[in-house]
């Protein structure tokens, strides 16, 4: 029981403070904001490649910002690409520092409560490739056959379950041995991320991996801030354009070297 | 807070470490005695046998010893398919340990060789043994006995580093650790037993040593 001198004076100024506080936080949607300033941020990743990376003259290049300028494109904008990275890419939305978050985001219940999700942008999934003559189609057809995983992914331990019992699983300890497994020929088939099966490609195109089936598919989506109804629409208009003119098939040939898998 | 140990967590498993373990014991035998008799013979060629010979043994020591076992093992299982030679990782893994044992063994005898004194190899030729029979009997029966300690310890060293070829998923007692970590999370727990286990090993493998050692080994 503070004495207040005067006490009419002070429920002004307070009521004044609250009134300027909401005013303040009151915000017209981030799509008038964008059209209003002529510019879209956009996070994307600086170290995930093909998806976002440095490019050799240290520019950022890949799927997410080709989209981030298929976007402010359609938009009539400029794009300001914002790099970021996994553990702050969420953050950086939330405070408003980026509109959007182009980052190869994979959809959960976790996120899923505190961002909105437009529809998916990219295919990420796993699966089991090998090269082109290699005939399987199905879990099924893996009876009697090895293939190699990387212990402990999400892919082998997916793999594990739905093969037969007499296929054989070689389990390497890490990304690069398996990968070196399927380049040398030590294994014909192996269970990977459809990002790892375009790096083979690219460097050992003799032994480029097609894919024969998926595994778990985790597609990638725009990030948004929750309730921003008119930006949601809006991008995922742009987007079904894309998928619809060809645009997003000619980006996963760019940079995942295969096309859209059926049914994206 | 003190960690709760949960060893009910690899119940389920025991058979994976089971095999594991009996693939790194029929690895680790075969391998040895494979690795001795390939040290046996370079030994006895760089101290006996023509200069060429010598040299070639002196290169292939040189390279074993001075580069990384598993670089060697990672070679010979992912480099060697672009040469046309496509080994499984189980004769990868024997032929790697058995030539970085013999690399090591060879130095090892030939300490050991070069100990026994001039004048028995002399004693010997003069009652008309051949050099053969020299060798065998008079020179690595002594050379071994000598050596028997070192060559025990290095047997222990390339058991215990046959845990690398779970890197090219052989399925070892190492793979089976890490196999079992993969699916329970309990990576103290796990890797407690295993090394549990490589400890009894090198314990009984050492003992084992020793009675061979006193049995057949040491000059009665």
């Amino acid at each position: 029981m503070f004495p207040v001198q005067r006490p009419l004076s002070a429920l002004v100024a307070l009521s004044a403070i609250c009134a300027v506080l909401t005013f303040s936080s009151a915000r017209a949607d981030t799509l008038d904001t964008i059209m209003s300033a002529k510019v879209l941020k956009v996070a994307v990743p600086q170290d995930f490649a093909p998806f976002g990376s440095a490019g050799p003259d240290l520019q950022p290049q890949g799927y997410d910002i080709d989209m981030a300028n298929l976007i402010a494109r359609e938009l009539g904008v400029k794009v300001e690409i914002i790099p970021v990275t996994s553990a702050n890419r969420i953050p950086y939305l939330q405070t408003h520092k980026a509109d959007l978050v182009i980052s190869s985001l994979g959809k959960n219940a976790e996120r899923e409560k505190v961002i909105d999700f437009s529809d998916a942008y990219a295919p990420f999934f796993s699966g089991v490739y090998a090269t082109k003559e290699v005939a399987v189609t199905k879990p099924a057809d893996l009876a009697g056959k090895t293939v190699g995983a990387t212990r402990g992914a999400i892919e082998e331990q997916a793999l594990t379950a739905m093969v037969p019992s007499d296929t054989t699983i070689k389990r390497f300890e890490d990304n690069n041995a398996t990968i070196a497994a399927f380049v040398s020929g030590q294994v014909d088939l192996i269970a990977t991320g459809n990002t790892v099966a375009a790096a083979i490609a690219e460097k050992s195109p003799a032994r480029a991996p097609t894919l024969k089936f998926v595994i778990k598919d985790s597609p990638c989506y725009v990030g948004l801030n929750k309730d921003e109804p008119k930006l949601l629409a809006k991008v995922n208009e742009i987007i079904a354009k894309a998928k619809s003119s060809g645009e997003l098939a000619k980006l996963s040939e760019k940079w995942l070297k295969a096309p859209l898998p059926p049914g994206f | 807070m003190i960690y709760k140990l949960q060893f009910d967590s690899l119940l389920p498993y025991w058979t994976v470490l089971l095999q594991g373990l009996l693939f790194t014991i029929i690895l680790t035998t075969v391998s040895t005695a494979a690795g001795i008799a390939v040290g046996t013979a370079g030994a006895s060629a760089r101290v006996f046998g023509p200069r060429w010979l010598g040299r070639i043994v002196v290169g292939y020591v040189e390279i074993i010893r001075n580069t990384p076992f598993i670089v060697q093992l990672f070679f010979i299982y992912f480099g060697l398919p672009a040469a046309g030679i496509k080994l499984s990782e189980s004769v990868a893994a024997f032929l790697a340990m058995v030539i970085n044992l013999g690399a090591y063994s060879t130095e090892i005898i030939r300490a050991g060789i070069e100990a026994v004194p001039k004048g028995h190899l002399e004693a010997g030729s003069s009652l008309a043994m051949s050099r053969v029979e020299v060798l065998r009997y008079i020179v690595l029966r002594q050379a071994f006995a000598k050596v028997w300690p070192a060559l025990s310890s290095q047997i222990i060293i390339v058991m215990l580093g046959s845990s690398v070829v779970s890197q090219i998923s052989a399925q070892d007692l190492t793979y089976a650790a890490n196999f079992i970590q993969s699916r329970n999370f309990r990576a103290f727990e796990v890797y407690l037993v295993a090394a549990l286990i490589y400890l009894s090993l090198a314990i009984a493998v050492r003992a084992l040593l020793r009675a061979i050692g006193h049995r057949f080994v040491s000059v009665r």
